[in-house]
């Protein structure tokens, strides 16, 4: 069996509770850094660590950390980033409402080593029923002194904040979450100044996911040189990855980051493999924006060599024959499954979710949206290929945050892997506009 | 179907509440209270008419304008009187590798509704959405808080019987 930092006691029934979650040795890690260890210590702690952010940019936490300014008599923040919205995305949904005190454990640490005194966690409103669980596991933990005044007699203060958000995509980006946990619409801002500068209520804040925080806690009990251990290179410690689509098991897995793709999806262990009588596809590895990859790009790189589930290979090739490990979205797609569908369904969702304060990304994806809803039920003529390249291009970089490049990838890709695809349903429109059409033409399939 | 009240307040109960999220915020940043007021409105009306959007604008000391514009900004507020219950359907990509839009044509069909629209009973209102962090347990839709997942037809008839009554 994998090494299991976030999941090991997910299973312990009543682990939600505080009782439970503090039997299996939770909260020794509050103690530990609290009484035992400078906040400057557990930074270096998180830094050689080499935890990655895990909602999908992959950066360095530690050095995220390193980063915040700390002018005398400012207040600084810690906001935690659980606004999962990004489709095929669903794990810190599954690690909050199972167990709510891994979570709650590393905002004590994060706040403490950050100096923050208020700290946030910003979940998408839909989850309000984890909200529930979380503000309840909150309780349980100021009631035993783990949050509060003067946490464990050591000073420290500390109050943590569950905040619910109203239904947005866009404030899964840092700084429109910011906005949004400032009562206002979720517009990206412009950076800079970066929010470790000028951040919530203009003071210094650091975001961070909620699975990135959840490794805290395993991270100051066992030290940074045994994370560091776990995993492959420069990816380092273990990634939740959520599993849907085409597959025997669907849920939400924790492995040790450099696992091969090919082990993820066909082993017991994981997925399963894909449902029977059916064959791989395609693949998203990372949530809805990063490129889809097909069969043999996925399990293989371009140089022939096992495609693993760490950042560096699966982004091995670039954009041209790779893709990234992003939020650890796992999307399967069997050969029953429509390319132009399903880009015109992610076409369509990040229409809806641009923000609209950038000309490139508003515009640029309700014409993604619009020609690839034509090609999709039939109308799609022949430099409608082309024309979606060309919009993707116009989207990509010209926008102040990362949601244009996230509508123009999957749009992008789609035409680089599965061009073929897209020009059968031009050429063939009445019979590609049934209900469940599904383009049969040569493909490898895995 | 919700009629616009009259009177606008909040439940005595619901004004403590929001007095309480409210006093979480430093001083003078309780517009960060918002999002979240908004929230305990919409429990207590359904929707958010532009009264009890002045309403919240009221008890925030906020320009009606600055509730507006986030009201309008964020998808889980409705802003015409729904149904009893709003069912809240998942269109986006996973579920639908699930079988979702096959589900989604059988519920329409079922309750005689498009999306937007509400139940001749006033029982519910059908709304699509875009993913709600649920993909391994797809179909998908939401009710209020609760989450109905792995949905089929058999579950929909049941679920739908069991809202009926």
């Amino acid at each position: 069996m994998a090494k299991k930092i976030l999941t090991e006691h997910i299973n312990v029934p009543g682990i939600e509770t505080f009782d439970v979650y503090r039997r299996q040795g939770g909260y020794t890690a509050v103690e530990k850094a609290l009484k035992t260890m400078t906040p400057d210590e557990i930074v270096e702690e998180t830094k050689k660590s080499g935890v990655r952010g895990r909602g999908g940019a992959g950066f360095p936490m530690g050095m995220k950390w390193g980063f915040l300014a700390k002018p005398e008599g400012v207040p600084r923040y810690l906001v935690c980033n659980a606004d999962e919205s990004e489709p095929g995305t669903f794990k810190d949904h599954y690690l909050m409402k199972s167990i709510p005190h891994l979570l709650i454990e590393g905002m004590i640490i994060g706040s403490f080593a950050l100096g923050a005194k208020k700290s946030f966690i910003y979940v998408r409103g839909e989850l309000m029923y984890v909200i529930h669980i979380l503000e309840k596991a909150i309780a349980e933990a100021k009631a035993a002194g783990f949050l509060g005044q003067n946490i464990l007699g050591t000073g420290y203060d500390l109050e943590l904040i569950v905040q619910s958000g109203g239904g947005a995509y866009i404030c899964g980006e840092e700084t429109a979450l910011l906005e949004s946990l400032e009562g206002k619409r979720g517009n990206p801002r412009n950076k800079p100044p970066f929010p470790a500068v000028k951040g919530l209520y203009q003071s210094p804040t650091v975001v961070n996911n909620v699975e990135s925080i959840a490794n805290m806690p395993w991270i100051i009990n066992n030290g940074a040189d045994a994370y560091a251990g776990i995993g492959i290179g420069r990816s380092t410690g273990t990634k939740l990855i959520s599993a849907s689509g085409h597959i025997k098991k669907p849920g939400v897995y924790e492995i040790e980051l450099g696992v091969s793709v090919e082990e993820f999806l066909n082993s017991d262990e994981y997925c399963g493999g894909i449902r029977d009588g059916h064959h791989l596809k395609a693949l998203v590895a990372g949530g809805s924006s990063v490129p889809i990859l097909p069969a043999h790009l996925i399990m293989k790189t371009a140089n022939g060599e096992d495609r693993l589930m760490s950042y560096e290979s699966l982004s091995d090739g670039g954009f041209a024959t790779g893709t990234m490990l992003g939020s650890g979205g796992f999307i399967v797609f069997d050969e029953t499954a429509c390319i132009v569908r399903n880009t015109w369904n992610f076409a369509r969702f990040y229409h809806h979710e641009s923000c609209g304060q950038c000309s490139p990304c508003r515009e640029g994806t309700g014409w993604m949206e619009k020609v690839l809803h034509r090609i999709e039920h039939g109308h799609g003529s022949m430099h409608d290929v082309d024309l979606l390249v060309d919009i993707s291009k116009k989207i990509e970089g010209n926008t102040i945050c990362p949601l244009g490049d996230a509508a123009a990838w999957p749009v992008a890709s789609a035409i680089r892997h599965f061009r073929d695809e897209f020009m059968w349903h031009i050429t063939n429109p009445h019979e590609a506009s049934q209900p469940g059409a599904v383009y049969q033409g040569e493909m490898a399939l895995v | 179907m919700t009629e616009t009240p009259n009177l606008v307040a909040f439940t005595p109960e619901r004004l403590e509440k929001v007095k309480d999220i409210i006093a979480r915020y430093p001083e003078g940043r309780q517009k960060s209270a918002l999002l979240p007021v908004l929230h305990v409105a919409q429990e207590q009306w359904g929707w958010l008419s532009s009264e009890v959007m002045d309403y919240v604008a009221g008890i925030l000391s906020l320009e009606p304008v600055e509730v507006y514009e986030v009201a309008t900004f964020y998808t889980m507020y409705h802003l015409d009187p729904v149904g009893k219950h709003v069912i809240e359907y998942c269109r986006t990509g996973p579920c639908c590798l699930m079988g979702g839009e096959d589900v989604y044509g059988y519920l329409k069909q079922k309750l005689g509704v498009e999306a937007g629209q509400t139940t001749a009973d006033g029982l519910f209102t059908l709304k699509e959405v875009e993913c709600l962090a649920a993909c391994g347990w797809g179909p998908v839709f939401q009710i209020r808080e609760k989450y109905y997942m792995n949905l089929t037809n058999e579950k929909v008839d049941q679920i739908i019987e069991d809202l009926s009554k």
